[in-house]
């Protein structure tokens, strides 16, 4: 949508989630959504029992939830999908406070709302309690190990890109340009031209410096932190309740 | 905009991850051709200009803005598979660290907007060059016609998945009309962004643009001065 994505999530801490090492917490997450997505919809209290689990977790890491709370900005678009959703679908009519609604669509909507937003709290913890370089070193192993190096050199440019985008907004701000209106688009794409000459020079320079310090396509491995099975069986109880609580519901609906 | 976890069913969404490992592999492939040993700099530059440019907000008045998504850019400027990769990067990265889009549909999210855009943009592009006399002006409209029929395309993408693993019964026809229609404006102005965008960067650096390789004659070098310099440009 029209918000950035630039916003830093890391939240600085020292609690055992914290400690964790990012390869237990980034399973735990991608098992813990699955085992919330695979639930029947209609079973409200496997949301709450898996809300219930996630806010324990939440409290261990000493996060504020007002801190998660106000990231939670990026679901809003969809929560006004879901508001649509029971005056759009098809299916039987129910009364809803004095409205007739499709009772279909009051159910998908209700649990699309449980489901994302228990995976956005998810992600957002695991993003508020692990620092970028480590949840990328954490992939190492889960994905193909080039896909990793890109994007271990994507966050690490990151900041870098980020920055000369906003350098090159003051430079025309001050020189009195605002862009108001679809008039002023060529001005910003010259704009975005110029800002991707900028990063792919700058990646032929990284490149060479990297050749120079004796590159010679493979990256030494990034991961620092070695997980124990103490740490995977922590980890491994967010998910697993929450699929026995997956379970229970398919087996009571 | 990115799908939230919860919205395409379970099953589906293991369907479409495996797509878009599928296609990841293979672009993971391809993209040695187009970058050999320099994928993991280059593209990653790449992805992070990419990430960025997608923060650029384009004022569409009475104060909304829209931002570009980049899969038809990429796939003109870098070509397609490297353009896939940096496309599916930007996403992982979205999901895992801002926590945008669900993890479970992550695979649809790649689906989607790395590979549907990228693929149906790159093959718009391709069509249009050579169907027009090779110039820069070609590359620019290509490039222009490659993001119009590509977010549309993706929006189309999204409905059929949704009519095979969406979690709510909406009619087929609604369906249709709001997103295709939604994205064929939103389309125009990633069209009108991406065709500005390609011709700038072919206007200084042409041999930058991937999808202009081979199109562009070197023409006579040519000196300007003074008044003559500025009524040209």
């Amino acid at each position: 949508m029209g918000a950035g994505h630039g916003h830093r999530l890391h939240y600085h801490g020292h609690s055992v989630v914290h400690r964790m090492p990012a390869q237990c917490k980034i399973v735990a997450l991608v098992l813990f959504v699955l085992a919330v997505v695979a639930t029947p919809r209609t079973q409200y209290w496997a949301y709450a029992v898996d809300a219930l689990v996630l806010g324990v977790a939440v409290n261990v890491s000493r996060v504020p939830p007002a801190y998660l709370g106000k990231r939670m900005l990026v679901e809003v678009p969809f929560v006004v999908f879901a508001l649509v959703l029971p005056f759009v679908a098809v299916g039987e009519r129910t009364e809803l406070l004095g409205v007739t609604v499709s009772q279909q669509g009051l159910e998908a909507a209700g649990s699309l709302l449980a489901k994302a937003t228990l995976g956005v709290v998810a992600a957002l913890l695991l993003a508020a309690t692990t620092e970028p370089r480590d949840i990328i070193a954490g992939l190492e192993g889960k994905l193909p190990r080039q896909l990793v190096q890109i994007m271990a050199m994507m966050v690490r440019y990151l900041d870098v890109t980020s920055d000369q985008l906003r350098r090159m907004r003051i430079a025309r701000e001050s020189r009195g340009f605002v862009a108001r209106n679809p008039r002023h688009w060529p001005v910003l794409a010259q704009g975005a031209g110029a800002f991707f000459v900028r990063s792919y020079e700058r990646g032929e320079r990284v490149h060479l410096a990297m050749l120079s310090r004796g590159y010679t396509g493979q990256l030494p491995g990034l991961r620092t932190d070695i997980a124990r099975p103490r740490d995977w069986a922590v980890a491994l109880m967010v998910p697993l309740s929450a699929s026995v609580t997956a379970a229970s519901a398919w087996l009571i609906s | 905009m990115h799908i939230p976890d919860g919205f395409i069913n379970a099953p589906t969404s293991v369907a479409t991850a495996v797509v878009a490992a599928a296609g990841v592999a293979l672009a993971l492939r391809k993209a040695g051709r187009e970058l050999d040993e320099k994928t993991a700099p280059m593209a990653g530059l790449v992805a992070a200009f990419i990430f960025a440019v997608q923060m650029l907000n384009f004022p569409v008045g009475a104060g909304t803005s829209g931002h570009l998504l980049g899969g038809s850019l990429a796939a003109v400027l870098v070509g397609p598979w490297t353009a896939v990769l940096c496309m599916s990067v930007v996403l992982i990265t979205q999901s895992l660290l801002f926590a945008d889009g669900g993890i479970t549909a992550l695979g649809s999210n790649i689906t989607l907007m790395g590979i549907v855009t990228v693929v149906v943009g790159f093959a718009v592009f391709k069509t249009v060059v050579r169907l027009m006399p090779s110039s820069a002006r070609s590359v620019a409209v290509g490039a222009f016609l490659a993001a119009l029929v590509s977010v549309p395309a993706a929006a189309a993408a999204f409905v059929g998945l949704y009519e095979v693993g969406g979690t709510a019964d909406i009619p087929l026809e609604s369906l249709v009309a709001a997103m295709v229609g939604w994205h064929v404006l939103i389309g125009i102005g990633e069209a009108i962004i991406t065709g500005l965008t390609v011709s700038s960067v072919l206007a200084v650096r042409p041999d930058l643009v991937h999808g202009a390789r081979g199109l562009l004659t070197k023409g006579p070098l040519e000196l300007r001065s003074g008044l003559s310099a500025q009524a040209r440009s």
